[in-house]
This record gives structure tokens, sequence and C-alpha cells, in this order.
């Protein structure tokens, strides 16, 4: 299944070979000059490794019309989306892979659907906040098999990506490179620190850097709002609603605020970029993702702003609904991208230290 | 973008599209005169052979950006010296010298972003600076620098005439997009490059062998302004026959096969030409020194045509090439494979290997592994032929650049027979005969088109001023 991919992958990658200019751009050059040959796992680490920057395509001399016609970022783009698709448990699901934007609505869809019945049909007694909506169990209920599961089905991904790649023994240091690297999101600062080539042509800029940081941090600060209500609610007896000087509205606020803007603004980089530089006929798809995530944030951000007023009654399975339809889609989205470029930096991480010891 | 060129009389024409044209139009719009820019290729092969170079050599007096160590003046024209066998004209070549340390900073203003020396290029850290990204890169951040100055950009405009009338250039005649526009420019920089991309007059200058040549960079380099100066009584500096070549992998495209058509595999293999005889010491010096006397040894073989063979112990001495070598288990079979008389190499290969002696072999430095009692030897790095698989490499000559060019002045200036033409500058390879008369040294090309594009900017729009 992955042949075609792999092979048009691997021929671009023994063209970069015998050139090297692009040496300075990214850590998927270095990686790659690190060799002579590429098995499919080489070709399929190297794809997992690319941030999509773009640098290498527009300094390239070997694009179309040029007979070598090389599109490295499209041509591991390709791969990459493969190796999510191959790598998917259970298999059964695997080929949601493709149709990620039109699954991303029918989830979304059913999602609402189905919490708009628990709002209407399963109201509890009594309760304050949006607790009078939907219990403080029944929301554990739902979401905790619907986070833990994905989760699982994503591990296993990643085992059997790191058996096909040849990932070799863990380290806590690799980790901890990888960990840096991602946190700073090195690859996407284009080696000169002028960032990436995606809105405009050859234009070097930070805006796709700082708006994917603005995601990334956005989100995490979400999930330690989240994280936070929980620990308050089991360890100390606090429960919601709480108050603009809790931890969970400390993050949750201006998490929600962020993510809004990150996820914006990626959207609105992504009608800029060229498709032809990525795998076109996922785009869709990788919109879908992005926008839902928007949908979380500023539905989270909206449920928050109608605090005490009725709207709650609709916001609440609104918002629950996006989160859900995230968490259940995580494993056939592009939310992957992070897990597996995660397993792709600690693999090379890996790289440099023997690389060191040699 | 409109059809037509939106202003048809600037205050300076640049005719060309690479590194020497862009530095001229960028200095001479900095300078705030109006600048038009033609570049005769469409925009996806514009930048000449810029897009195929890597770095620039570099004079500084201590550690600077990416330049370790020194690398003076002295020791930089000496290098010159070397690989020109004299045959430069001293004050344009230390004009270019000194002017090179300004350059680096000049770069980076203007977008160029330099590197650590890629992998395999170690020796050139002390004195090449390497773009990152490689020249594409370059020319890209110089288009945009440009730009953004106001310099209009014309793609698909081949200037085919420059009308003279005593020292002066009255009008520029060009077809844009196929249209013919006549430009009446105050003042013009010719920066379009050498003759190489033009087969016929490569055969007519050098002989009908070259029509086997291999053109390692763009196919636009067709000399047409050069020829219609050269007609007009333009001084000329260069041998008007000569080329540099390099040999390279055979399977390489006629045109713009660019870096990765590079073999490195000779000073580990043993020649042979299509009848099978070897013909020339492959070990005689370190690769990149010898590098480009190759062109010319196998240019002058039958068909002009040679084929490196080596064995397993040598397949990964050398940067990997872009096409996978040809492979067999014996000599004969490769032989066989690669079209060439199999009892023959058989016999070249069985001489070569008989006259190798036990030693040690080093593949970075001259190892003195030298054979014995054969003709021609092998100087270093003469192991037997023994251990299959077996690899050949198709060599043919790919030609980089032309020697043949315009006579220019110390300020970049254009002479005629009657003196100089007073509104016309030339920078880059137009030019670059008068200070690389033979050889070539790594990067000079571009130091060459980045100083003298640059003087000739500076020099046009103080003309017109």
């Amino acid at each position: 299944m992955l042949s075609d991919t792999i092979r048009e992958a691997r021929r671009q990658t023994e063209i970069c070979n015998a050139c090297r200019y692009c040496e300075g751009y990214c850590t998927v050059f270095p990686s790659m000059f690190s060799q002579r040959a590429f098995s499919d796992g080489d070709i399929t680490h190297l794809a997992n490794l690319c941030h999509n920057c773009r640098g290498c395509y527009y300094a390239c001399q070997y694009t179309e019309p040029h007979e070598f016609a090389l599109n490295l970022p499209a041509a591991l783009a390709e791969v990459r989306q493969e190796s999510w698709k191959d790598f998917a448990w259970p298999r059964g699901l695997a080929s949601l892979h493709d149709r990620a934007g039109v699954v991303l609505a029918a989830v979304l869809a059913v999602s609402f659907a189905f919490l708009f019945w628990v709002v209407s049909a399963l109201r509890p007694e009594d309760g304050e906040g949006f607790y009078a909506f939907m219990s403080h169990g029944l929301m554990i209920a739902i979401f905790t098999p619907a986070f833990l599961l994905p989760l699982f089905a994503v591990g296993i991904s990643l085992v059997r990506y790191r058996r096909f790649v040849g990932g070799g023994r863990l380290t806590i240091g690799d980790i901890w490179q990888a960990c840096k690297d991602a946190v700073a999101l090195r690859d996407l600062k284009g080696g000169h620190g002028d960032g990436c080539n995606f809105e405009d042509g050859d234009r070097f800029s930070m805006a796709r850097r700082a708006l994917h940081q603005m995601t990334f941090w956005g989100f995490m600060m979400c999930f330690g709002s989240t994280s936070s209500g929980t620990v308050l609610h089991y360890g100390f007896g606090l429960e919601a609603p709480y108050a603009w000087y809790s931890l969970p509205k400390l993050l949750g606020v201006p998490g929600g605020i962020i993510l809004c803007i990150g996820t914006g603004g990626l959207a609105w980089l992504k009608v800029k970029a060229d498709p032809a530089l990525g795998a076109a006929r996922v785009w869709g798809g990788e919109m879908a993702f992005v926008l839902l995530l928007f949908g979380v944030s500023a539905s989270g951000l909206a449920l928050y702003a109608a605090s005490g007023t009725s709207a709650v009654e609709w916001l609440l399975p609104v918002h629950l609904g996006t989160v859900l339809a995230f968490f259940l889609t995580t494993p056939y989205s592009k939310m992957v991208h992070g897990f597996f470029r995660m397993a792709a930096l600690v693999m090379d991480a890996g790289r440099k230290r023997r690389a060191r010891i040699l | 973008m409109s059809l037509k060129p939106r202003n048809t009389s600037p205050d300076v024409l640049v005719v060309g599209g690479g590194n020497a044209a862009l530095c001229a139009a960028i200095t001479a719009a900095e300078a705030g005169v109006s600048v038009s820019l033609l570049e005769s290729a469409p925009k996806p092969y514009r930048g000449g052979n810029t897009r195929h170079t890597r770095n620039f050599r570099c004079m500084h007096s201590g550690p600077m950006g990416m330049l370790t160590g020194q690398y003076g003046e002295d020791e930089y024209f000496d290098d010159l010296i070397k690989v020109t066998n004299g045959k430069t004209d001293e004050r344009l070549a230390r004009i270019c010298i000194r002017a090179s340390e300004d350059a680096y900073g000049w770069m980076e203003l203007r977008g160029v972003r330099f590197q650590p020396p890629l992998s395999g290029t170690l020796s050139l850290s002390r004195t090449n600076a390497f773009f990152l990204g490689g020249g594409k890169a370059l020319v890209n951040a110089y288009y945009r620098t440009a730009e953004a100055l106001g310099v209009e950009i014309c793609y698909d405009a081949e200037v085919v005439h420059l009308g003279r009338d005593g020292s002066q250039i009255k009008e520029v005649e060009a077809h844009v997009k196929g249209e013919k526009v006549i430009f009446f420019p105050r003042a013009v920089v010719v920066a379009s490059g050498g003759y190489q991309a033009d087969i016929d007059w490569l055969a007519r200058a050098w002989g009908e062998a070259a029509r086997n040549f291999l053109i390692r960079g763009t196919p636009y380099n067709r000399g047409v302004v050069l020829k219609d100066l050269l007609d007009q009584e333009i001084e000329s500096v260069g041998d008007p026959t000569q080329c540099h070549a390099v040999a390279i992998d055979g399977r390489a495209p006629k045109f713009d096969g660019g870096i990765v058509t590079r073999l490195d595999c000779v000073p580990f293999s043993a020649v042979v030409n299509k009848h099978g005889d070897r013909f020339y010491d492959e070990g005689e010096d370190i690769w990149p020194k010898r590098y480009a006397i190759w062109g010319h040894l196998v240019a002058a073989q039958p068909d002009q045509v040679g084929y490196a063979i080596i064995d397993a112990k040598s397949v990964e001495l050398f940067m990997p090439s872009v096409f996978p070598p040809t492979q067999a288990d014996t000599i004969a079979g490769l032989a066989e494979k690669m079209k060439l008389p199999a009892k023959k190499v058989e016999r070249t290969i069985e001489a070569f290997n008989a006259a190798c002696r036990p030693g040690t072999f080093c593949p970075t430095e001259l190892d003195g592994l030298a054979t014995e009692d054969l003709t021609p030897p092998k100087s270093n790095w003469a192991r037997p032929i023994t251990e299959p698989p077996f690899y050949g490499y198709e060599l043919r000559p790919g030609v980089t650049f032309t020697y043949l060019g315009l006579k220019v002045d110390e300020g970049a200036r254009v002479q005629s027979g009657q003196g100089p033409v007073e509104n016309l500058w030339a920078s880059g390879e137009i030019m670059a005969g008068s200070i690389l008369g033979q050889g070539y040294l790594a990067g000079f090309g571009m130091t060459i088109g980045t100083v003298f594009g640059r003087l000739a900017g500076k020099r046009a729009a103080s003309h017109v001023k």
C-alpha cells in the first residue's frame, strides 16, 4: 500500500542526498545525509520528521519544470499521511484518515445530537452552573472513556510505527531532547531563525511558528484547566463553578483565547499557502481539524461568557460536543501528527546522540 | 503581472537575472535611480547559473560569520595565480579580492543567509562562505530585495541587440514574452553570462566534439548579448575557444543537471575509454584539485566519454551520486552492461591490478599507494579492483562556463576599440575572463559577480544622477 508514495519520496531523497544544499534548513537533511540508502522505514521516519516548512522547496534548483521535478515537502507529506493510516489502530478504522473532513463533521453532528439528548433527557435534579444541566458524574462517565480509549489507540499506533522505522532503545535523554525541540518548534525556524516559507511563496516568516505555538500552548492551558478542575473536585472537594482567580479559570480563559487566535490564524495561513506543497488530497481534513479546535476554544469561551444565562442550556452541549468529537477522532485526524512528530524527534535525538559518541 | 514593461526608459537597465545582475540592480536602486531588470528565462528558471552555486570565496582578516581562521589578500591572490597559471589581470583581481570581505555583510543585509560548510566540503570552511539553501535561495532573497526597492523585473525578456552610437548605448532591443520591445535607458549593465548553452557556437569554437558535451547550468546562457557586443567591436578578453568543463555523470540531462551530476569516484577507480584503455593517472592529486582537468581529459577521448570502474571496497568512499552506478559481479559482465569491449576491459583491469603494490590506503590524503611499471601510472590510492560487485560510472564533459568575455576597466566599464563605452558596464561571467583566464577557483565566480555587480550598479547610478 505504501510502495508508490514511498518510491517517489525515495527517488527525491536520493537526488537531495547528492545535492545537500538544504543541509542547514531543518533536522530532515542531516538525518537524511547520514545515510546512503533508504529503506521504507527510513523514508517514513524522514516524512514524520518533516514539519512542512517548505524552505527546501523554494531553495530547490530541481523543482518543476526541471525534469527532476522535486517537491520534497509534498512527497514527504504524502508518505506521512499514508504512515498514519497504515499504523492506525484498530485497522478497520484506518481508512477514516482518507476522509478526515467528512469523518470530523459526522462525528461532530453525532456528538451534538447525543449531548443535546443527554442535556434534555438526563437533566439532574439539582446542581450549580452547568452542573444544573448535566451532572458531574455523567460527564466523567462520558468523557473518561472518550479521552482514554483514543489515547490507547494512538499508543498502539506509535508502538507499531517505532517497530517499522527501527526506533531502537528509548532513553530519557532522547525524550528530553525531543521535548526541547518540539516545545521550541526548532524546525520551523528555518535554520537561520527567519522562519519558514508558507503563506507567501519564498518569503520567510515566523507567522506559522508563532500561531502553532499559540495553538499548542493554548491547548495545553485548556487541558491544564480541565485537569486542575478534576484535581480540585476530587482532591479538595471544591466543585465548579470556580471563581475567576481559580486555577481552572486562570488557565482556561487565556488558554481559550490563545487557542482561538492560534487555530484561527493557522486556518487563515492555510488558505493562503500553496496546497501543492503538502498532501493536497487531505487539505480539507486538515482544515476541518483546525476549525474543530477553533470550535472547541470558541465555544468554551462562549460558555464561560454565558455563565448564569439561559444560553448555557444549549452552549454546554455545543461545547461538549466539539470536545467529544475532538477526542474521539484523535487517532484518525491531523491530531496524530503531534504524536508521530514526537516519536520521530525522539528517534532523531538518538541518531544525534550516537553520532556524538562516534 | 502585465505583459508590457511599465517603464521602457529606466535610468539603468540591467540585462541578466543572476547574481551579478541582481547585485547591480539592487545597488543602483539603492542609489535612488529607476532600474529595470530583463531576465531572459521564465520565472521558475530565473537566476542563471547562480541557481546552481552554493558559496562565494571571501577574504577575511579573522574569523567572520561562518568563516574560520583568516584568508588574506596575498594568499587569495596566490590561489588565483595557481589555478590560472598567471592568466589574470592583477589589478582587477585584487579589486575583486579586497572587496569580497565587505560583500559578506552586504549580502546578509539583503537577505542572504550563510550556513556552516556542507558535509563533504570542510576543506572550504576557511575560504568559502556557504549560502543557506544554496544559490537559488540567494536568488530568491535578491529578487525580494530588488522588488521592494522598486526595480521593475521582466521575465521571459531576452535582449537581442544593444544599439550603439559612438561611445553611447542609445537603445536596447528585447523580446519580452515574444514581443519586440525597445528600451531607451540612460545607462546599461550587461550581466547575461557566457555562451555555453549555444551548442553551435561551442562546436564552432571548440570543435565538433563539443556537441557531445553536457551543459551543467542554465540553457538560457546563449551568449546573445556577448556576441552582439563583440560584433560591434567591443574589446574581448579570454580564450574564445575555451570552456571550463569537469567530468560528470554521463547520464545527466543535456542542460541544468547542476551539482547532483558530479562524480567524485575517479581517484578510487580505473578510468577507461570506449576502447577499454586507460588514458590518464586517476590518482594524480586530491580530487578537488584534479576535478577540473578531467572534463578536458574525457573530451579528448573518442566519443567524449570515459568509464570509471570501482569495486565494492570503494563504493562508499565518495559522495553518493544521483544516478545509481551500473553493477555486475564480474568485470566482463560490467563491461558488457556498459557496452564496452569485455575482453579488453578485463585485460586492462588485470594489468592494473597486477601493477598495484601493498601499502597503506588512505582516502583523505595523498597516500603514495602507486602502481609500478604501468602506463599511465596511478600515483595514489591504487588498490586492485577485485572485490565484487563491481560498479561503473559513465563520465562525460560537463561545461560550467566559457572564458570569452568583455574587456572592462577598473570600474567595470566596457571598452571598445575607440575607448570606453560611456554608459555601458559589465559584471559576472560576461567579464570574468579578465580575471579567470584559465582554470577555476571554487566560489570565485560568485565573488566576481557580487563585487563587479555592485561596482557596475554604483557607477551606472552615478552616471545618470
